[in-house]
Parts: C-alpha cells; structure tokens; sequence
C-alpha cells in the first residue's frame, strides 16, 4: 500500500480530523500525510474546507477529532507560535501585512524571536536575493505591488527555516511571470528538503508543480492522485463531482460603440490604492470586454470611474456619445451605466438589510421606485422578489438580510439587480470571486446572454480562465495602466502576460 | 466557555427587548447603589419611578413637569439620532441648545415690550437658525476640511458657554435687574412667553413641537429616500457611496436638522419654564439626550417613551433628592448606568450567546 | 492693560504645569489609539482621577498616594469601557460618551463632601545643580515631581512604542486587527492592557489638576481637558514627541489667556476663556487639512474573531 510508505516516511501525517461549525461539518475525518521535500497540493472548491484544514495545522483553530503526527511526534499546536516553533510556517492569502509599517517591521511580527532590527534588516537582504525574490527592509509594506507584498509573506516564513510551509492561493495577486519566479523558488526549496503545501483551485498550476494531491468536497477527502499524471478536466471533475456547465455563446456581430474611455486618468481615493492613468479603450453594444490583471493593478478604481463613485474630467467618458465623465452614480444609472463592483458585502450590498432595501440600493432610479423622495416599498419589494425568482436565489424571502445569504446566493442578487434593469452598459469587477461553481456557471450566462441582447458588458477578473471563457476581447490592467484590447480568439498565455506585466505598455494608448 | 457568533442578521426581537432589559438591570444596581450611600433601595426606586406619576400629594405637580421635561430631551435626541444613525457624531447638542437660546431670546429681547403676534414665531425661527448655525460649524468644518465633528462640535460646547456667561451680564441683561446677571424674565413679557397650551399638564409649544421632530422622523426614516440614505450611510457608508448618496449633503443635512432641533429646544426652554437667560440656565439636556437616543434605539418612537422615561428621572430624582436626600450626582450616574447596560445588552441583538465545551483559539 | 506684569519667565515654568495634565491624559490616549481603539471617555476618566485623587489625597494627607489612588480608579473605570468595547462588542463612540457622562456622576457623587477643603500641599523638586542654572533652572527645574514623571512617561511611550517588540505588536495589533490576530497575537488582551495604560494615564491628569494645579475640587473642574487631550492626540499624528509639543503649546495659550485675564487685559474675560477652545478647533482644522496621516489603521473598528 502506497499509503502505508507514505505515513512511514512523512513529515506530517493528519489523521481523522474533524472539526464543524454549527450548521456545517467543516472538515470531516481528514487523513493524509505530507512527505519532506514534496510539493503537496490541496485542491477544492470554495467551502470544501481546505481554510479550516490548514488553520488547524497553523494552531489558528483547534480540531474537534483527530490527530496530528510531525515528525513521528504527536503535533496540537494551542496557537500559530507553537506551529512556528514546530517548523510550520504560512503564506496567508489574505490579513497578514500591516501596510503601515516597514517590511523589516512585518517580517519582525510573524517571527518569535527576531534578531535585533540591524541584523534583521541584514539577514532579510541576504535570505530575499539567495532565493531571487529581492526586497527593502527599509520600505513601508503599503507602497508595495501586490508581488512585493507576497515577498515579505514567504521571507517571513524563509527565515525560520520552516520544515512545512503552506501557501494558500499564492499566485493569485501574480502575473504569469512572477508565478514562474516563484516557483524556482519553491523548487528551491523543496530541493533543501522543505516540504510545501499548496493550496489551490488553479489545475495547469497545481500540474506543473505539485507531486501529490490531495482533494477535498464539502469537508471530506474524495481523493489523491499524482496531478501531473491526470488532465486538468480530470482534476477538475474531481474538485466539483459532476460534470460543468459550460455556458454557451452565439456568435454575434457587435453593434455600435456605447461607451468610450478617452484618456481617462484618476488619483485613487485610497492612500495605498492605484491611480488609473490615460486608459482608452470603447466597448460596442452585443460585445463582452474582459479586463485581466493581477489584483491591485486598478480594477476598484476603474470601477469607481464608471460607476461615478470616482469622477473624470468632463469630456473623457462619453455613453452613447454624451459626456458622462462628471455625472453622479444615479444620473450614470439613469443613462444606462450600471456597475457591480466586487465586495459584495458593504460596497455593492449593505449586509444588515435586507434585500428589498437592497434592491433599492440601486434601483431607485431605472426602476422608479421613488415618487418625489418618497419610497414606493411595494414596488420595491416587487422588484427584490422578481430578482429573487428569475435568479435563484435560495433565501425564505426579501425580509432577510443580504449578509445572511451565502456568497454565491447574494452575488446573483447583485447581479440580478443589475442585469434586470436593462441596462445599456455593465460594467461587474470579479463576478464570480467566492461563489460555488453552480452559481458562478450561471452568473456568466446571464452576462453573456445580456450582451446577446444587445448591452455592451465589461467583466472585470482575475479569472483569466473565466474570461477566456466568455469574453469577445481582452485586455489587462497593469499599473493603472491598460494594454490595447485584442481578439481573445487564438489568444495565447505569453501575450496575456505580457499585457499584464505591462510589456506592451510601449504599444497601449 | 462561552463565546459570540455573528447572527446572519439583526434580531429585531432582542432590539426590542434590551431598552427594557436594561431599564431593569438599571434598577437593580441603583437600587444596589443608593444602598451603599444609607438609603432604603426599593423606596428610593419607588420615589423616582413611582411617585412623580401616582403619589396623591406630589403627583398633581410632578405629572405636567413630565412633559416639560421629556420635549427638550426628545427634540434634541431625534436630531441627534439622525446622525448617530449614519455615522455623524454631533455630541455639542448643549451648545447648540444654548446658542438657540441666545440667538431666540434676543430677538424677543430685541423687541420688548411690543405685542405683536409675530414676535413668538420670530424667536422660535431665531432659535432653530441659531443652533442650526452652530451645528453648521463643525459641519462645514468637516466638509471642507475633514475636521473631526465629534471635538470640533464639543470644543463649540464650552464656547457657547462662555457666550452664555458674556451675554447674560452684558447684552441681554435685564437693564431693570439692578445689576444681577439675567435676561428680563419672559413671564412678564406675554407675546415672547411660551405658554402652557393646556392648562395643568406642562403642555407647551416645546412639547408640541417634539411630538411634531417624532412624526417627521419617522416619516423620514420609513418613507423618504433621505432617510433611507441616512440609514444606508450607517450600515454601509461604502454602499452608501455606490448608491449615489452625496456624503457632504447628507453631513450637513444630519448635522443642521440636530442643531436645529436642539436650538428649538433651547428656545422654548428659556422663552418658557427657564423663563430668562442666565448664566447656567442651560442643564445638560443636550449630553442627556445622547443616552435618550441610545436608549430609543435611534428610533423616532423609541426616542419618545425614552424621553418619558429620562424626565421621569428628572423629576423622581429631585423629588428622591427632596424627601430622601438622595444627592442630585446620584441620578446623573443612574443615567450613566442605564447608558451602559444598554450598550452591554445590545450584544444580544447582534450576536447569539453559545455555550461550547471546546475552547476556540 | 499691564503686560509687564506678565513674567515671561514665570509664563514659561506654569506653562509646563498647566500642560501636564494633558500632557498626561494625551500620552495614555495615543497608546490607546495606537492598538486600535478609540476611547471618548478621557474626560470622564480624568474627572474620576481627578476627584478620587483628591479625596484619598487628603484623607492620607499624601498627595503621592492620591495619585497612585487616581491611576488605579482611572483604569478601573477604563477597564468597564475595556469589557464592553472588547468582549460585548459595542461601538466605541457610543460606549466612550457614556464612559465620560458616567464618569461625571460618578465624581460629583464623590466629591460632594469633599467640596471646599484644600490639597494637602506637594512638595517641589528642585533639581540640584540644574535648577540653579540661569533662566533655564526655574523653568525646567523647579518644578514638583509629576511634571517629570509625566515627561518620564512621554519618554518611555516613546521607546516601548518603537523600539521594543511588545511596542511593536502594539502598533500591528491597532494597525490590522485581522493580521496581527492570524500571526496569533492576543488582540484583545493587548488592547485591554492599552485601555488600562490610557485609564490610568487620565486619571494621573485629572489628579494633576485637583492635587497641583488648583488645588482642591470642584465639580467637572477638568472642564473639556479630556477631549482637548484627544485632540491633541490628533495633532500629535499619534506620535509621543508630537503629543508633549502640542501639549505644552496648548498649556502655553491657556497660560497667556489666564495671565492676560489677571493682566486686566482689555477682551472680555469670556472670550479670554473660550480661546483654548477656539484655538483647539484651529489647530484641528489645520491638522485635517494636512489629512490624517499615520492614524492607526483597526483604529475605531469592532474586532470579532470568526474562528
């Protein structure tokens, strides 16, 4: 049995791990082992429980059952120190720098007993170029790129030696580029016999790098393969369990231009966020524009620009030939400029109320449920219950508060708010980020069926997988900067990365 | 061990519970405080809840102060709540109240002794501009500059006090006063007083007017897109943004209807039961009303029966002053208390209490 | 008006005593608001400090115990601010003004018997060597001890905040909540003991005013010192230096409108007396249009670990 070499020879073995939630088993008797120098994937979808999986390794939560074996000792870490001072280190996909303070600063903060601040500093300039990921001590983790931030996350850990470093979706904030880099380094790594478990949905990825997988759905192990040895749809019928529905597309001729990008520049509202610099680009009516780029890079800005959170110079945005670029949210809406923006709860829904209130949220205006300042709530809740209805999403009713929806429920009322309102252009920044792969599926059609009839839409993503998939052209952000749209037929990896690392910055507007 | 988890929406029924369960709570540790200070709990309990509404004796005078009491505190708490309910924090209610005074007061002043029938009217717009103008400041201020409401609309506070001090010795003083700091008194000034509407049950145009802040917020909170807007500012100013709310009208909007509020107040406090300007004429109604907001929930019909309930304190508490000689400072902490289990007790409405074995880390 | 009557030199040395205790109130907001968490309730720690110092001051005829008195009641009260914005979750403004309004009671409560009866006295330090320096010896020192222990505070804010590691987990904790709690710092733990720090930090300065500055009590004698300290807060960025700087400014003018008043200056007394106040909204006005550089970025928002 391969499995029983496995156990003899691993580093860390997991054994009947079980930990729920009240209203969900979170994990539900996990075993694998993780053998030293091995590139271990753990694959699966949102919510199957890889999070909790490894917060329970990093000491963040403590089993309900079952054990855990390092190095053929008994392993409980009470708090991610004791994980640390056992060799576990962790590259968080989110929450773990302090933009305020220096990288020295923050790489201080996740080790238990820094050297004093000179040696550090030192010892950080030494240990970021032997592994080719160069850094500043010196420099405040706000001004950093996304890619320099996740530096400091893996020099962080590098200089504790750790014997098992989880990475949790590390090349999502990266372009294909920098994904290459890192990955020389943990091949570096795993050559000094460092083991690595790596978390990901992304296959080509999980294929090229990783020896082992392991596959998690709805808390249990399904699964474990060699990922090199298995096709990415293999993989993925594994991660989901029946096969996807793939949406589909008619070919259509795209119409007039609607709206027009003309030298569009904005300072960002944020201390620590993009500005957006000279973007043109003009989207047509029956066509969907894709806009990749590595987070960071200005999406929210460029939604704020459309949406009229965030205002231009008069003249540079123009929506059928009149000029937008001043115009508030609502006189936007009014015209037929919608938008999604991506953080569902608090930006684009407020999550205590409920949904009807939310289907006002921005509805009011093309939908008139208003009459001289005073709400017409009948009319509102009409509205909340057909988007509830021609979107599926599963709640008792619109009473209920969007925060008690689930992720993928309460952007398809995002989106069904939207797309119900006819509008002329839609503009949706990571649609489908979060949301189980059902709801993600029928997010798309519905944008893709909104473009067939006739409105112009442009998807904001860090999916590049997701635009392939339903984008007419594609373009990237990069810097606040964004590259001249191409055709995505016949589109191959190495222009999309170099359109996201900026390569054809020259060339673009 | 115990911990809190997030409810997946407010419980509108623990919302509704807490004022009440804190009242309570209230009680039984005032009833443990004015124990520590030598007096009888219960019967200390029962002269301030009690006795100002059913005592055969006092009742027939403390019943109308119940109203008296409670408009000023519900007119300022209605405006305030407003802007506690999006995120705007003007805590110089007292000022505002006292510049309301100032400004009402001399326009009647202005015009003694002359009978017209507009000289009332006159005041009361003079006193809502005054707080309103007052209000303004730190609402401009945070506008323009992004300067703080919270210091900047407290700092106005003491400010407006001194102007208080300033003018009740210099130009509003009564010139037949024989030189003692005040205003002339409004009793003796029939179209500038602000007279008891119904005869024995402290009704005057303040009350009125409160009754009228109630209804209008409501209205607003439930039925008008800027009150949706306000709302929509508190929960999710983010949101609020995305919806088209303007957030400079909506700052100037909360604050100047708050200023207004509580300028009115001040007005028909010193053209009535004060009847003059003096130097300390002002009582803290405007920090009272804070914990009236609270209480109320920032809600219009919540604020209402809070209001009650506050002045009943008032009243209980200088009649509990009066027979017991429970000190004045002791009702001031009793509402500080009743502030507290209630900010405490709120936890209940938007988490649920679990009882677990397992510790989490 | 006399001007000469004002001593530019005695200006200068009351100017370090009237700024002490905000000076004192201001350094324990600033770490407060460094981990994280803004707390209203200055003022009412301060009154609190300032009338428990008092009253176990002159009951122990020992103003050195009346201060220790004071730190202790401010942090006690800090802490009931501590619970409920840390384990019940309630909004740090609300729960601050209700924190000052209670605190007001509590004193006046207090003080009551207290009223009229005088400090025992506090005896000055006169440095030697240093206080016998020309000019400078009578405005630096010769001054009672807790003018220096407040700068001695000042200065260790200063070094605890950045140049140790328990400074430095400080700063994170107030700065990302979400991070520092994932790295497995204790964010309420640490949070609680800045609370405590800051409590007993206001009540030290509300004692200063009672037991020094003038002395006896007087019911809500601190009279907006609290928040004038929360806004020198701001002023200062956060930053110990910049606190004592704004400080001693702000004692500088309070000095000048009182000598002024004594003076017989020729502004009316009242406007004498709202300048501190007017002047603090200047300074806030000038400090905002700067914008708010370096504050804390957790600074005012609830932390609820979800897992």
């Amino acid at each position: 049995m391969t499995g029983d070499t496995r156990e003899n020879e691993a580093l860390l073995t997991l054994d009947g791990l079980t930990k729920a939630y009240p209203g969900v088993i979170a994990n539900n008797k996990v075993s694998f082992s993780i053998l030293p120098g091995e590139v271990h994937a753990l694959l699966g979808e949102n919510g199957a429980g890889k999070s909790t999986l490894v917060k329970m390794i990093y000491g963040l939560v403590k089993p309900d059952e079952g054990r855990m074996i390092l190095n053929n000792a008994p392993f409980s870490p009470t708090n991610p120190a004791a994980a640390r001072s056992s060799g576990v280190a962790m590259v968080f996909q989110h929450f773990s720098l302090f933009d305020a303070l220096s990288v020295a600063e923050n790489i201080a903060l996740g080790m238990d007993n820094p050297p004093h601040a000179r040696a550090l500093s030192a010892r950080i300039r030494e240990v970021s170029n032997a592994y080719g990921l160069p850094l500043d001590p010196e420099r405040v983790v706000g001004d950093l790129s996304a890619g320099e931030r996740q530096r400091v996350e893996i020099i962080r850990c590098l200089l504790q030696d750790p014997k098992l470093l989880i990475m949790d979706e590390p090349t999502s904030v990266l372009t294909p580029q920098e994904v290459d880099i890192l990955f020389e380094t943990l091949r570096k790594l795993t050559a000094e016999g460092t083991a690595i478990l790596y978390i990901s949905h992304k296959l080509e990825e999980i294929r090229s790098l990783c020896e082992h997988a392991t596959v998690l759905r709805l808390g249990h192990v399904v699964d474990t393969c060699d990922p090199r040895e298995k096709s990415a749809r293999e993989l993925a019928e594994m991660m989901v369990g029946d096969t996807l529905h793939v949406p589909s597309r008619e070919a259509a001729t795209p119409g007039p231009v609607v709206l027009a990008m003309n030298d569009v520049s904005m300072k960002s509202p944020s201390a620590f966020g993009t500005n957006l610099h000279n973007i043109s680009v003009e989207v047509r009516a029956g066509e969907v524009l894709g806009i990749g780029g590595v987070a960071g890079n200005g999406q929210d800005e460029l939604l704020a620009v459309l949406s009229g959170e965030g205002r231009a110079q008069s003249g540079t945005i123009t929506l059928a030939g009149d000029d937008i670029g001043a115009l508030y949210p609502n006189a936007r809406r009014a015209r037929g400029l919608l938008t999604a923006p991506e953080e569902r709860l608090g930006h684009s829904a407020a999550p205590d109320m409920s949904l009807t209130e939310n289907a006002l949220l921005t509805g009011a205006v093309r939908k008139q449920l208003v009459d001289r300042g005073f709400l017409r709530w009948g009319k509102t809740e009409a509205f909340a219950k057909t988007i509830i209805a021609e979107f599926d999403v599963r709640t008792p009713g619109p009473d209920n508060a969007a925060g008690s929806l689930s992720g993928g429920n309460l952007q398809k009322f995002v989106i069904g708010r939207e797309v119900l309102q006819d509008p002329e252009v839609l503009v949706v920044n990571q649609p489908t980020w979060g949301v189980d792969a059902s709801a993600a599926a029928a997010i798309r059609q519905s944008l893709l069926d909104l473009a067939h009839h006739g409105a112009a839409v442009i998807v904001i993503s860090q999916d590049l997988d997701e635009l392939m998939e339903i984008a007419d052209r594609f373009t990237a952000l990069n810097e606040g900067r964004l590259a001249d749209p191409v055709s995505t037929q016949g589109l191959d990896v190495e222009t999309i990365g170099l359109m996201m690392g900026g390569g054809e910055q020259e060339t673009a507007a | 061990m115990i911990h809190l988890e997030k409810r997946p929406q407010p419980s509108k029924f623990w919302a509704g519970l807490t004022p009440v369960l804190a009242v309570i709570a209230t009680m039984i540790a005032g009833g443990f405080m004015f124990w520590m200070l030598g007096k009888a709990p219960l019967e200390a309990i029962r002269t301030i809840f009690w006795d100002p509404l059913f005592h055969e004796t006092f009742g027939p005078y403390s019943r109308p102060q119940l109203l008296v009491k409670a408009a000023p505190l519900i007119l300022i708490a209605v405006g305030l709540s407003l802007g506690f309910r999006a995120g705007i924090w003007n805590i110089g209610a007292e000022g505002q109240y006292i510049m309301g005074a100032i400004c009402g007061a001399g326009v009647g002043l202005a015009f003694y002794p002359s009978e017209s029938i507009l000289i009332f009217p006159a005041m009361v717009l003079a006193g809502a501009l005054g707080g309103w103008a007052w209000a303004m400041i730190p609402g401009l201020l945070k506008v323009r500059f992004g300067t703080n409401e919270i210091l900047v609309s407290l700092m106005l506070v003491y400010v407006a006090e001194n102007l208080l001090a300033s003018v009740s010795q210099g130009l509003l003083k009564n010139p037949e006063g024989m030189g003692f700091p005040g205003s002339r008194n409004f009793r003796d000034f029939p179209a500038a007083y602000n007279t008891e509407l119904i005869s024995g049950t402290g009704m005057h145009w303040g009350v009125a007017a409160a009754f009228v802040a109630v209804i209008f917020a409501y209205v607003l909170l439930t039925r008008h897109m800027l009150g949706f807007q306000v709302r929509l500012t508190g929960e999710a100013p983010r949101a609020a943004r995305f919806a088209g709310v303007n957030p400079t009208r909506l700052i100037l909007f909360c604050l100047g209807t708050s200023g207004a509020l509580a300028g009115l107040a001040g007005l028909f406090e010193v053209s009535g039961p004060s009847g003059q300007v003096t130097i300390d004429f002002n009582s803290g109604y405007g920090f009272t009303a804070i914990i009236v907001a609270f209480l109320g929930r920032l809600h219009p019909i919540g604020i209402l029966l809070a209001g009650l309930l506050m002045a009943l304190t008032y009243i209980g508490g200088e009649l509990a002053q009066l027979m017991l000689g429970l000190p004045g400072a002791a009702i001031q902490m009793f509402q500080g208390m009743l502030m507290f289990f209630l900010l405490a007790m709120d936890v209940l409405s938007h988490y649920r209490i679990r009882f677990n074995k397992t510790a989490t880390a | 008006m006399d001007l000469s009557q004002i001593n530019p030199l005695l200006l200068l040395a009351s100017l370090m005593v009237a700024a002490t205790p905000i000076l004192l109130a201001a350094i324990g907001e600033a770490v407060v608001e460094k981990a994280g968490v803004l707390n209203l309730g200055v003022e009412g720690m301060m009154i609190t400090g300032a009338v428990v110092g008092f009253a176990i001051g002159v009951n122990t005829g020992s103003p050195a115990v009346g201060f220790v008195a004071a730190a202790v009641a401010g942090a006690a009260l800090s802490m009931l601010f501590g619970v409920l914005v840390l384990y019940l979750m309630s909004n740090q403004v609300a729960t601050g003004l209700g924190l000052t309004l209670f605190g007001l009671g509590l004193s006046s409560l207090i003080g009551k018997p207290y009223e009229g009866m005088k400090a025992p006295s506090m005896a000055k330090w006169d440095i030697p060597l240093l206080s016998d320096i020309p000019v400078l010896g009578p405005i630096l020192f010769r001054h009672d001890p807790m003018v220096y222990v407040s700068l001695i505070i000042v200065t260790a804010t200063w070094y605890v905040l950045t140049r140790t590691r328990a400074g430095l987990i400080l700063r994170g904790v107030g700065e990302n909540h979400d991070a520092a709690h994932a790295l497995g710092y204790k964010v309420v733990r640490v949070r609680l003991m800045a609370i405590a720090f800051g409590g007993a930090c206001a009540g030290l300065g509300g004692a200063y005013v009672s037991l020094v500055r003038v002395p006896q009590w007087v019911e809500g004698m601190t009279a907006g010192a609290g928040w004038i300290a929360l806004a020198i807060v701001v002023f200062a960025s956060w930053r110990p230096w910049r606190v004592l700087l704004g400080a001693y400014l702000f004692g500088g003018i309070t000095v000048l409108q009182l000598n002024l008043q004594a003076a017989g200056a020729a502004i009316p007394v009242e406007i004498l007396a709202m300048s501190p106040y007017v002047v603090t909204i200047l300074v806030l006005v000038v400090i905002s249009l700067r914008g708010q550089h370096g504050a804390p970025g957790s600074l005012g928002r609830i932390f609820h670990a979800t897992h």
